[in-house]
């Protein structure tokens, strides 16, 4: 940072360096977050954080929280305490734009969830048109684009009746990445389909983590997880009991119970590994 | 034949009734998805309270008889307001039908799935918009065969309005049975008459309901 030696390269330096901070910063993070469903208290306390470009698979017994914690990083279940923030704004904040920030991240549901009443094409156009007041056509064509890259444009009039699980699920993530999401909350995005139906999504989300999108997934597909996630963490009874990169929390766990879980459900659920 | 032939004669005069026959019955049913609609929505949507005065307003119009709402509006509401007979008649048919709608239009809310809310909200809209956009389209299908239901008991209805003197088709046909002591004739006419307004409504919302089905 020598101010007698001006050169132009410096600056460009200046700027990479930037950018590498940029693509590393913090775009969900939890603090402190508690939920309890009348007496029974489902999440108790997790703090989490998730950085621009990672994958971060959530694994835990059922009735363990990892929905519930899913949901309230965009609000769709109000936390008792604790905070969030998206991509830098705290969507707990009292008098937050709550609708604006859950604008920011995209969530795909085991249900799929999709508009019974449009097609594939309008599925994916309405958050555009309604939420981001896009014009009709403009609306329809990066719709479009969408549907193209979860490989169903050719899909794009078929109501949701007329499509296969698979093809349900995907035109979901389809919905979710076409309002530009900072962050893709999978909530068991496989878990509700028949097995052959699951690689079709599980190559989507991984053609995702490949361009780099910041990824929430709660999931027992530990071939996915192995294969695609940067970190898994492992929850129960409301708590994050581990985390870590997926080399570690398979091969060298730090507590029994991570190695006694992951080793069950890798034994049912590891088998679904996709060239 | 000889009774055919007297309803014929009979039946022009019987059938000027239609008009304000379908106008009652149209006034009564838009006036009733006009106010059962947002009352849906209110019991679905709305606070305790809100909740309460609708779910109220429901009990209430749905346990007294049409007639007797009829009387009620004819000799009380519409002496104070200083309204016609035909007003008095669609004012009470159309707050009646109204807690009638809501029921079905509360019902066609709650089955779409909540999964439908959710995914429209995780997307960034407001409840408002969620409705409009989301809940409300596929409701306002669902709800179709039970407002049929309420149409077809409304345009039957509307013969009530005969006691407080609205000169619909039941007026007609009573007046027409007066002139020709023939009161059986005249009102198996006035029957026919009613049927096929009633069968031709029925296929109609079949028909609609069938071009705006959504698959689940």
């Amino acid at each position: 940072m020598s101010t007698l030696s001006p050169e132009p390269v410096k600056p460009l330096l200046d700027g990479s360096l930037k950018n590498e901070n940029e693509k590393k910063r913090e775009i969900v993070r939890v603090s402190g977050l508690k939920k309890s469903f009348g007496s029974l208290e489902v999440l108790k306390g997790i703090d989490l954080s998730v950085r621009e470009g990672e994958v971060v698979v959530i694994v835990g017994p059922s009735g363990t929280g990892k929905s519930t914690l899913l949901r309230c990083i965009n609000l769709l279940t109000e936390p008792d305490a604790g905070h969030v923030w998206v991509d830098g704004a705290e969507i707990t904040a009292r008098g937050a734009d709550v609708n604006k920030i859950r604008a920011k991240t995209g969530m795909v549901f085991q249900e799929f969830n999709l508009f019974n009443h449009l097609t594939a094409l309008n599925n994916v156009a309405i958050g555009l048109k309604v939420v981001k007041k896009i014009p009709e056509e403009e609306a329809r064509r990066r719709a479009m684009e969408e549907l193209e890259r979860v490989g169903l444009s050719s899909k794009a009039s078929s109501y949701p009746a007329e499509l296969s699980g698979g093809q349900k699920q995907r035109v979901a993530i389809a919905r979710a990445l076409a309002m530009d999401p900072r962050v893709m909350l999978f909530d068991e995005p496989t878990s509700a389909l028949d097995p052959e139906l699951i690689g079709e999504v599980l190559e989507v989300m991984k053609k995702l983590a490949s361009e780099g999108m910041t990824m929430l997934v709660v999931s027992h597909e530990m071939g996915f997880a192995k294969e695609v996630a940067d970190r898994i963490v492992f929850m129960e009874g409301g708590l994050i009991v581990e985390e870590g990169p997926p080399d570690v929390m398979f091969s060298a766990p730090k507590k029994a119970r991570t190695k006694e879980f992951l080793g069950k459900i890798g034994a049912i659920h590891g088998g679904t590994v996709v060239a | 034949m000889e009774k055919v032939a007297l309803v014929m004669r009979e039946l022009p005069f019987i059938l000027g009734g239609v008009g304000t026959t379908v106008q009652l019955a149209v006034i009564a049913l838009a006036m009733g998805f006009v106010i059962g609609l947002p009352l849906a929505l209110m019991e679905v949507y709305g606070s305790r309270g809100v909740r309460w005065v609708v779910s109220t307003y429901g009990t209430l119009f749905r346990s007294v008889p049409l007639l007797v709402l009829i009387f009620i509006f004819y000799f009380i509401v519409a002496k104070v307001a200083e309204l016609s007979n035909f007003s008095a008649a669609a004012l009470a048919m159309g707050l009646r039908s109204a807690a009638y709608q809501s029921e079905i239009f509360r019902g066609a809310i709650q089955s779409v799935g909540t999964g439908q809310m959710t995914a429209a909200r995780s997307l960034g809209m407001t409840r408002f918009q969620a409705i409009r956009h989301v809940v409300l389209p596929q409701a306002l299908r669902l709800a179709i065969p039970g407002w049929g239901n309420e149409a077809a008991v409304v345009l039957k209805d509307t013969s009530f309005a005969y006691a407080i003197g609205v000169a619909e088709l039941m007026r007609r046909a009573e007046y027409a049975s007066a002139r020709t002591y023939e009161p059986f004739a005249i009102f198996t006419g006035c029957a026919a008459v009613y049927f096929l307004m009633t069968f031709g409504l029925t296929r109609l919302l079949t028909r609609v309901e069938s071009a705006y089905r959504v698959r689940t």
